[in-house]
């Protein structure tokens, strides 16, 4: 893909740390004006990767181009790139007015005070601008950080946890308020988070990033719905993992053996060349029904049965229950309250059913639960 | 006190409110009975002094007659015009001596904070180092690295920087010692950690990743310097210069060890007309005189500065 006027793209870019390698030959290319998340778990390389392209960082090796014009060994103060840090680093002995400004006084840029006016307006802050920053409550100073970075129009604006120290309520708001933002300057942001929600919410592509690499690339429904890694399955929200055989391929379906059952997976979503799968399946695409048998047609959905009810939990949206497969694995299922109906107790045999193109396979190569818990990690 | 209050009067039934205030009234003279023991160390230790130098100022008579309270305001006139020049002479060389500090102390403060990484606690050890021994033999230690045949006296005259300082004044014929130059360089050094320690302080918690903010924001090192670093060790520039110009101004050592009769200062005086004279309105008429001239100094740098909060 050749690189239009203010692509940002990383080519082979590595970062050593003695016999630590933080980020391992990372390729990207991030089109000009698209909300992109670096999404990974603490130690991933996402924020290595982001001090790299503001300068902080120098690379072992590979190359940082803006717009075609290489920078990767451009002192931080010269590059066309600005950092929303995630303590912020506010400066504390000046004013919301005067730390928006910074920036633009140092490259003496002409109008300042209708630009750093514009600004504040946009983030909202027009009303604080004398206050300093210990004045402010956090999420107003996440504003003023937002603010001072880009006022300059930055070719790229880098976004470290942006949203980290805030609470959840203000975070979500702020997702809201971060994309309006980035959708009315039209500056390309990248945007780094191990939140995957935060990540989903706002980015047009998410690059979901572990061990230094990347393992899969794409829009977040298409990464949600059609995850390419083991990894991916389970960092991006959560995912039903069953061990199979694959039993027959057709042009458009393939049918898997399961412990007990066989499942039908698109063609598709299947790995080629393997035989050994991962069958996966997403926990709130699983419809739970008592053992009644066979209401089901048996051209219908993918069923699993004899399941036993092992943990529910009622969450008023909607009903969250473990249950215990015929060969002892525990899959999770969520399930919409959507008629009221009562929920299905602990000890109840149960069915589960799932559409077909619901239904996904992996290389069983991988290890199933690479990418678990570590979401809900905090950032050290 | 308000923080304990609070939550009793706060969101109670209108019924029990009469309790909350009666408690809070049983509590409102501790924040007071907490200061006595301040107060009363401000009392006896600095209030009665002062009271008593004043006092001692304003009378006549002589040690062996004894002295009476006449308000003899006189004896200040008199005390300043006689020793106009060794007072100016003071400020002039604390003045010199803190701006020298200054020059040394931040580069020194700034590296031991900010580059020093796992030495920086060594490093401050030697800062403090030299608190160990006393006052008076430091200084006498000046007298052996400035004599007259010594490696300093040595290289002065080898690079002709002797002629230069004869030539501006500062040197005593070709000699470093019982210079004017030996008294602001044993100024320096004996002040020099009252101007480090607190530029450390204020140094060692500057945030360095408001300097990559600053780096990132288009600064160049030296900009990022200038408009983070340095006002954000204000603080530490103003309580530094503070701790040294103070003392220094008043210091009767220095002069007295490594210089001559024509550097003297004011401390000396002071402490020659309390010790060998016995003249105490003289010399606390100066002592009053230094003070007062110090705290209108101090208080217009403070004010200019802009770091009322420190004071």
């Amino acid at each position: 893909m050749p690189a239009t006027s203010g692509d940002l793209q990383l080519s082979s870019l590595t970062k050593r740390f003695g016999p630590f390698t933080a980020v391992d030959g990372l390729d990207l290319t991030i089109p000009q004006g698209s909300f992109f998340a670096l999404l990974g778990p603490s130690g991933c390389g996402k924020t290595t990767t982001l001090r790299m392209i503001a300068g902080l960082e120098q690379p072992t090796q590979g190359e940082i181009r803006i717009g075609g014009q290489d920078i990767t060994f451009d002192k931080p103060y010269r590059r066309p790139v600005n950092t929303v840090f995630q303590s912020y680093a506010l400066f504390p002995h000046l004013t919301v007015w005067e730390n928006v400004a910074f920036g633009l006084k140092r490259r003496r840029a002409e109008q300042v005070d209708k630009q750093v006016g514009e600004v504040l307006e946009l983030t909202e802050l027009a009303g604080l601008a004398k206050r300093k920053p210990a004045q402010l409550s956090g999420g107003q100073q996440q504003r003023v950080a937002l603010a001072r970075a880009i006022v300059n129009k930055p070719a790229v604006l880098l976004l470290d946890e942006p949203l980290g120290a805030l609470d959840l309520k203000l975070r979500r708001q702020m997702q809201v308020e971060l994309k309006r933002i980035q959708t009315e300057v039209g500056l390309t942001f990248v945007h780094v988070t191990h939140d995957q929600e935060e990540a989903m919410t706002m980015a047009d592509t998410i690059a979901v990033m572990n061990a230094g690499r990347i393992e899969q690339l794409g829009a977040p429904a298409e990464l949600y719905e059609h995850p390419a890694t083991t990894f991916a399955a389970n960092f991006l929200g959560q995912s039903n993992l069953i061990r199979a055989t694959v039993k027959d391929r057709q042009p458009d379906v393939a049918t898997v053996a399961l412990p007990t059952g066989t499942v039908r997976v698109p063609a598709d979503r299947l790995p080629a060349g393997v035989d050994e799968v991962w069958v996966g399946v997403r926990p709130e695409k699983i419809s739970v029904s008592g053992d009644a048998g066979s209401e089901q047609a048996a051209s219908g959905p993918n069923r699993i049965d004899g399941g036993v009810v092992t943990d529910a939990s009622f969450m008023g949206v909607s009903t969250q229950y473990l249950v215990r497969t015929p060969w002892q694995q525990e899959l999770t299922v969520f399930e919409q309250n959507r008629d009221g109906s009562g929920i299905h107790r602990v000890g109840d045999r149960v069915s589960l059913s799932f559409a077909t193109q619901h239904t996904f396979a992996l290389d069983a190569g991988q290890d199933a639960e690479a990418g678990i818990e570590l979401d809900s990690e905090v950032v050290g | 006190m308000t923080s304990a209050a609070g939550p009793i009067t706060a969101g109670e039934p209108p019924a029990s409110a009469g309790l909350g205030a009666k408690s809070r009234r049983r509590f409102a003279g501790v924040p007071y009975f907490l200061l006595l023991p301040g107060l009363l160390w401000l009392a006896v230790f600095f209030v009665i002094p002062m009271v008593f130098l004043l006092s001692q100022s304003l009378q006549t008579g002589t040690l062996e007659t004894g002295y009476r309270l006449t308000f003899h305001f006189a004896t200040y006139s008199d005390a300043l015009s006689s020793f106009g020049h060794q007072f100016l002479r003071s400020f002039e060389y604390a003045f010199l001596a803190t701006l020298l500090a200054l020059l040394i102390g931040y580069p020194l403060a700034y590296a031991i904070a900010l580059k020093a990484g796992r030495w920086k606690p060594v490093l401050l050890v030697m800062v403090v180092a030299p608190f160990f021994t006393s006052f008076l033999l430091r200084t006498l230690a000046w007298q052996t690295i400035l004599n007259s045949d010594g490696l300093v006296v040595r290289f002065f005259r080898s690079t002709h920087l002797i002629s230069l300082t004869r030539a501006l004044g500062w040197t005593n014929g070709d000699q470093l010692l019982n210079s004017p130059l030996a008294v602001v360089t044993g100024l320096t050094y004996n002040f020099l950690p009252f101007m480090t320690l607190p530029l450390f302080a204020s140094l060692d918690r500057l945030d360095p990743r408001l300097l990559e903010a600053a780096g990132d924001l288009y600064a160049t090192p030296l900009t990022a310097f200038r408009r983070v670093t340095l006002p954000m060790s204000m603080p530490g520039v103003v309580a530094g210069t503070l701790l040294t110009f103070i003392p220094a101004a008043g210091d009767f050592i220095n002069s007295q060890l490594l210089g001559n009769p024509k550097t003297a200062m004011i401390g000396q005086v002071i402490q020659g007309y309390f010790l060998r004279i016995n003249d105490y309105p003289t010399a606390a008429a100066l002592s009053f005189a230094l003070m007062l001239t110090i705290l209108v100094l101090v208080s217009v740098y403070v004010r200019r500065s802009g770091t009322e909060e420190l004071v």
